[in-house]
């Protein structure tokens, strides 16, 4: 190849970027630009002109400069002054310059363009094509405004060249992009479409992008496209693998051009020439036959672009959704993928079949795919094809596999990655509404999300099931009974709480017959969670109270003297102590019928579009592709919405929100509540108390995520003047130091995530704990080994109490925002018999739990190595064995700490390198580890070296008393 | 149509940026963070694509270097994957043996090269040898070596 080519070009720009490299550290390479850009201004500013090829030197070392990721304020003159340059080179840098850097400052715009113009009408096609990227790469509105009207003249012309004219038909694309008012139609529109019959391949495949963009805007003006397409399909589709030379890609003919036709016919509905219809007909199924053939080539390459073209015909035969044969057969074609070993097509089939489930044709066919699809959700190991598996699932369901479906997709839930949580939620609450048949198992599903993943149920879930209860008066009794029995877990969700507190409050007198669930019976559970939940569901809650002394007489008194109490009636939070004043007042003063008419029922909600559905929309992403035909189908089956014949008085809705204090208008108005806010601090608050107990220990680096499901209890915990068997006087509020053997317990758990962390006679704290990138969930089970129970345990967000033999689960979210060398501490108190137990211990989280191992070839490491070679980045410890030297056991171990161990890497055998990411918020740390193992001497060298010095001393000390 | 392109190292060193639609730098600046930050956790053999934000993510690892650009919905993932196999075979062709110093080196080139096989984030030139001799020709117009060689580094 060309002998020019290579960094010999600009010697100057060659060493600068030499010594950029060289670097070694950030500093140094800030100080080296720093000093380069001071002399290049100088050179700019100096008095002695300076020649092209210096100018152009300096304009290379802006950009670079500008690259690396500084800003570059000043050399836009001195590009701009290239561009009029009669060398090559040097007009190509300025052009490059311009495109990657221009702003609109409009006195040097005009400046480009009319160096732009120049080169325009130059008649050089280097030129000119040079001329034409930078229009396309800038495409201002000032440029469109200059040469909107002269770029469909070149591309037309008959003398143009083809190169020039594939540069002017994407150049044009641009333009009439940003600015399409400037780009007016004309007599060169009908020669445009033209270039599709084009003898130039590349002028062909430059051109139909800019037809197709046209087409969709003006698609009369475009019609006659449609059989020039058709017939330049067929004649690809129909030629032996080599007929089209340097357009065959991998024994593919001219895959991009084959694509790009199939989507602008995808702009127009199935043609209605007969014999246009009947060819284009015959190119598809031949695009699907092909996919029967052996390939041509074991290269991935052959495979990618056929598979291409395939996917695209799929989608020209889903867009007509006219031709039943076809539609089945892409759907078979789609399924074989659905198995196939690469991942990519299990990905693209799953996202096709998406658009597929939607036709009527096709929508049967689909569905027979659902094992697999509910497969891929299981065992996928991308996260991005099972996200693609649940939104397939969503697009597939109807009343006939709502059940099965909804089902899955509620179990994989427990384990979906965090990301993608809200989403899977709220699609299991649309479904669940959408295909109803009978409304118990909708409230079942809701009450179900909410238990298993109760964090991610937004407001809008929980107000919707409230809503259809509301309206539906055969599903009241059974909602009533559903939450009873569900607030009966030891540890509930707050939004159940929520859900549970207005049922009750509106149904509880259906289920009030029954002796086990009793008025006085429901308000004590109810009551039980009181002091657990934060200010808006106490809010809640205190108006379910005043509405159960309307319900039921009899639990006035008590209900009063809860009203009464100082917790409530001098609450600090100003919502709650007015709510407590008023009801109390309004429970004393008010006759019966007063009451009766003032806390009457809700009347049911005015028919509207699901908020579910709306929050769904809102969210981006593929599951919203689907939301049309959703709003249909809540058409059809609105039944399950109340209905309007019911829901129809909105002014007496109006009338009652009105009335500021009356339970109806913030039961569901929980917004209009001052502390809306209060509601995730006071959640978080109770795992950041497990941290800041430790004091000085607790850095800032770990904090609480949105607690997911099994932390449900967490949030509920009790407080400390609560317990009604301790007074609180005698709690020490000081947590104790921590026990001195916590160092060692905490480097048991370096190389592993389980097991148990602290025994002594009474107590015993399993751990097990999972780390995925910077986050982290650790279980701590408390088991009581003694036969009574623990009272008033204090690690704070557990259950209260311990029963003799029994176990307590904890779950502690753990994200790493910073590297760190010291273990958070926790603190646990509790009671056993009279005494007060008080123990600290290091909770197993190290920097290392954070690393994703990184795979790299023997060259890789080492030339990884050789950069981190500054002193600081390498930490060095020599040791004795206190283990047997077994090489499966250190293998283990290393493998344990969670970094990748690379075979074949280091030349002695008998030593151990290591490579990894420590993942934390803030930045990612690579580390490289080495382990050199001495049989004789018993010793070990161990080397860490890591691009963050206090990471590299910390897995050094961890590391050390491993081995 | 193709939004942007992005190469970089695995170390998360950005080689090269291409927009296809004006963004303001600090747009930039935040696409360029999260996707590199996206691509370069996901784990060996996954899936090329992911979904993110409102656009479709399509990416390939060529030794150090990973090849990255964001696509709009209704574009074509397995072809844009076999479109930057093409640019990795031009830039092959270019520098002989292509490796990521080459594109350190002579980004200018890297950015040339693109220009010929893509512009406004479409396919114009698929045939490698027409990139080929387009790019010949611009280089047959460079001054010689000699010419070069004595100018001062400075």
């Amino acid at each position: 190849m060309p002998a020019v080519s290579k960094g010999d070009g600009m010697r100057g720009l060659a060493v600068f970027i030499s010594d950029i490299r060289n670097c070694k550290s950030k500093e140094a390479e800030i100080k080296r630009i720093n000093k380069e850009l001071a002399n290049i201004r100088s050179k700019f500013k100096g008095d002695k002109a300076l020649d092209g090829y210096s100018k152009k030197k300096y304009v290379c070392k802006l950009l670079f400069i500008f690259l690396l990721g500084h800003d570059i304020d000043f050399g836009h003159m001195e590009a701009v002054n290239l561009l009029s340059s009669n060398k090559y080179t040097e007009k190509q840098i300025g052009y490059l310059f311009i495109s990657v850097l221009v702003n609109s400052n409009s006195e040097l715009i005009r400046l480009i363009n009319n160096a732009i113009k120049n080169d325009l009408s130059s008649r050089n096609p280097t030129f000119m094509c040079l001329a034409l990227h930078c229009i396309a790469n800038v495409g201002s509105r000032e440029m469109a405004e200059a040469f909107a009207g002269e770029i469909p003249r070149i591309l037309v012309a008959g003398d143009t060249m083809d190169s020039v004219k594939q540069s002017a038909a994407l150049c044009l694309l641009r333009l009439y992009k940003t600015s399409p008012d400037l780009v007016l139609m004309g007599e060169w529109t009908s020669r445009v479409v033209h270039l599709l019959n084009d003898q130039h391949m590349g002028v062909v495949t430059a051109a139909i992008s800019l037809i197709t963009c046209l087409s969709q805007k003006n698609p009369d003006e475009f019609k006659t496209c449609v059989s020039l397409a058709v017939s330049r399909l067929s004649r690809i589709v129909s030629s032996a693998s080599t007929d089209l030379q340097d357009y065959t890609y991998y024994f593919v003919p001219a895959p991009w051009l084959s694509c790009k036709l199939l989507r602008l016919l995808q702009c127009y509905p199935p043609p209605e020439d007969g014999a246009v219809k009947g060819r284009l007909v015959e190119c598809l199924e031949t695009i699907l036959n092909k996919a029967q053939e052996p390939p041509k080539s074991k290269k991935v390459q052959h495979s990618n672009a056929k598979n291409a073209i395939l996917f695209e015909a799929i989608s020209l035969i889903i867009h007509y959704d006219s031709e039943p044969n076809l539609l089945v057969r892409a759907c078979n074609q789609l399924g074989q993928f659905l198995q196939h070993r690469e991942t990519n097509l299990r990905y693209l089939a799953l996202e096709s079949m998406c658009t597929l489930a939607s036709s009527e044709f096709s929508h049967e066919a689909v569905k027979t795919h659902i094992e697999t699809v509910i497969n891929a959700l299981k065992t996928e190991r991308d996260v991005s094809v099972r996200q693609r598996a649940a939104d397939l699932l969503y697009a597939m369901c109807d009343r006939s596999n709502a059940k099965q479906i909804v089902a899955e997709m509620l179990s994989y839930l427990e384990t979906a990655d965090y990301s993608i949580r809200e989403e899977m939620v709220l699609k299991v609450a649309i479904l669940a509404e959408k295909y109803a048949v009978d409304y118990s198992w909708y409230v079942d599903t809701i009450l179900n999300l909410i238990r298993i993943a109760g964090d991610y149920v937004s407001e809008e879930v929980w107000y919707r099931v409230i809503q259809i209860v509301i309206n539906r008066d055969d599903v009241q009794g059974y909602a009533a009974k559903t939450v009873f029995e569900a607030l009966q877990a030891p540890a509930c969700h707050e939004n159940m709480v929520k859900v549970g507190g207005y049922i009750l409050g509106e149904f509880g007198n259906l289920i009030a017959g029954d002796p086990r669930s009793s008025p006085l019976v429901q308000f004590n559970l109810l009551h039980s969670k009181f002091h657990l939940c934060s200010v808006p569901t106490r809010a809640l809650l205190l108006s379910a109270y005043i509405k159960f002394i309307n319900l039921f007489p009899e639990t006035k008194s008590t209900i009063q003297e809860v009203l009464r109490s100082d917790s409530q009636i001098r609450n600090s939070d100003v919502e709650l102590q007015q709510r407590a004043v008023e009801y109390l007042k309004l429970s004393s003063i008010a006759s019966t019928d007063v009451l009766a008419t003032v806390l009457e029922e809700m009347p049911p909600f005015p028919e509207r579009e699901s908020s579910i559905l709306a929050k769904l929309k809102k969210k981006k992403g593929p599951g919203a592709v689907s939301v049309n035909e959703l709003e249909e189908g809540k058409r059809e089956g609105g039944e399950l919405n109340g209905g309007g014949d019911r829901g129809g008085d909105s002014s007496a809705i109006a009338a009652s929100n009105a009335s500021t204090p009356s339970p109806s208008a913030d039961l569901l108005g929980l917004r209009t509540g001052p502390p809306v806010t209060a509601a995730a601090p006071s959640a978080g608050s109770l795992l950041v108390d497990v941290f800041s107990e430790a004091g000085v220990n607790d850095d800032g680096f770990l904090r609480d995520l949105e607690p997911p499901t099994e932390s449900s209890d967490s949030l509920l915990a009790e407080g400390p003047g609560d317990s009604d068997s301790a007074p609180p006087s005698v709690v020490s509020e000081d947590p104790a130091p921590p026990l001195p053997e916590s160092n060692e317990l905490l480097n048991k758990f370096v190389c592993k995530n389980n097991g148990v962390l602290f025994e002594n006679q009474l107590l015993q704290i399993g751990i097990k704990s999972e780390y995925r990138q910077n986050l982290g969930r650790m279980y701590l089970f408390y088991g009581n080994k003694t036969s009574v129970q623990f009272i008033n345990v204090q690690a704070k967000p557990v259950e209260p109490l311990i029963e003799g033999g029994a176990q307590v689960q904890q779950v502690i979210n753990i994200e790493c925002l910073t590297d760190f060398t010291e273990a958070p501490l926790l603190n646990i108190k509790f009671r056993y018999g009279g005494a007060l137990q008080n123990l600290s211990l290091k909770l197993p989280v190290t920097i290392n739990k954070f690393f994703q191992p990184t795979e790299m070839a023997s060259h890789d490491f080492f030339q990884r190595w050789k950069q981190l070679s500054q002193p600081q980045q390498e930490a060095q410890k020599i040791f004795k064995a206190n283990n047997a030297m077994d090489t499966e056991v250190l293998k283990a171990k290393l493998l344990g700490l969670g970094m990748a161990l690379l075979e074949n890497v280091d030349p002695n055998p008998e030593n151990f390198v290591c490579a990894g990411v420590i993942q934390t918020k803030a930045q990612q740390v690579g580390s490289l580890l080495r382990l050199e193992p001495n049989a004789q001497a018993q010793m070990y060298r161990l080397t860490v070296r890591s691009s963050k010095d206090t990471v590299s001393k910390r897995l050094c000390e961890l590391l050390a008393e491993q081995f | 149509m193709m939004r942007f392109l992005l190469l970089f190292s695995r170390q998360g060193k950005l080689r090269l940026q291409k927009w296809f639609t004006a963004l303001s730098d600090r747009d930039k600046k935040k696409i360029i963070r999260d996707v590199i930050q996206m691509v370069l956790v996901r784990p060996p053999k996954s899936c090329n694509f992911l979904q993110w934000r409102d656009l479709k993510i399509v990416y390939r690892r060529y030794a150090s270097l990973y090849f990255c650009c964001g696509l709009e919905q209704g574009d074509n993932e397995l072809l844009t994957l076999e479109l930057l196999h093409r640019y990795v075979e031009l830039l092959d062709q270019y520098f002989g043996n292509v490796c990521e110093l080459d594109i350190i080196f002579n980004f200018e080139k890297a950015y040339f090269i693109l220009d010929e096989f893509v512009i406004s984030g479409e396919v114009q030139e698929t045939s490698k040898a027409s990139v080929a001799k387009s790019m010949e020709e611009a280089d047959s117009l460079q001054e010689t070596m000699e010419e070069y060689r004595n100018k001062p580094t400075y």
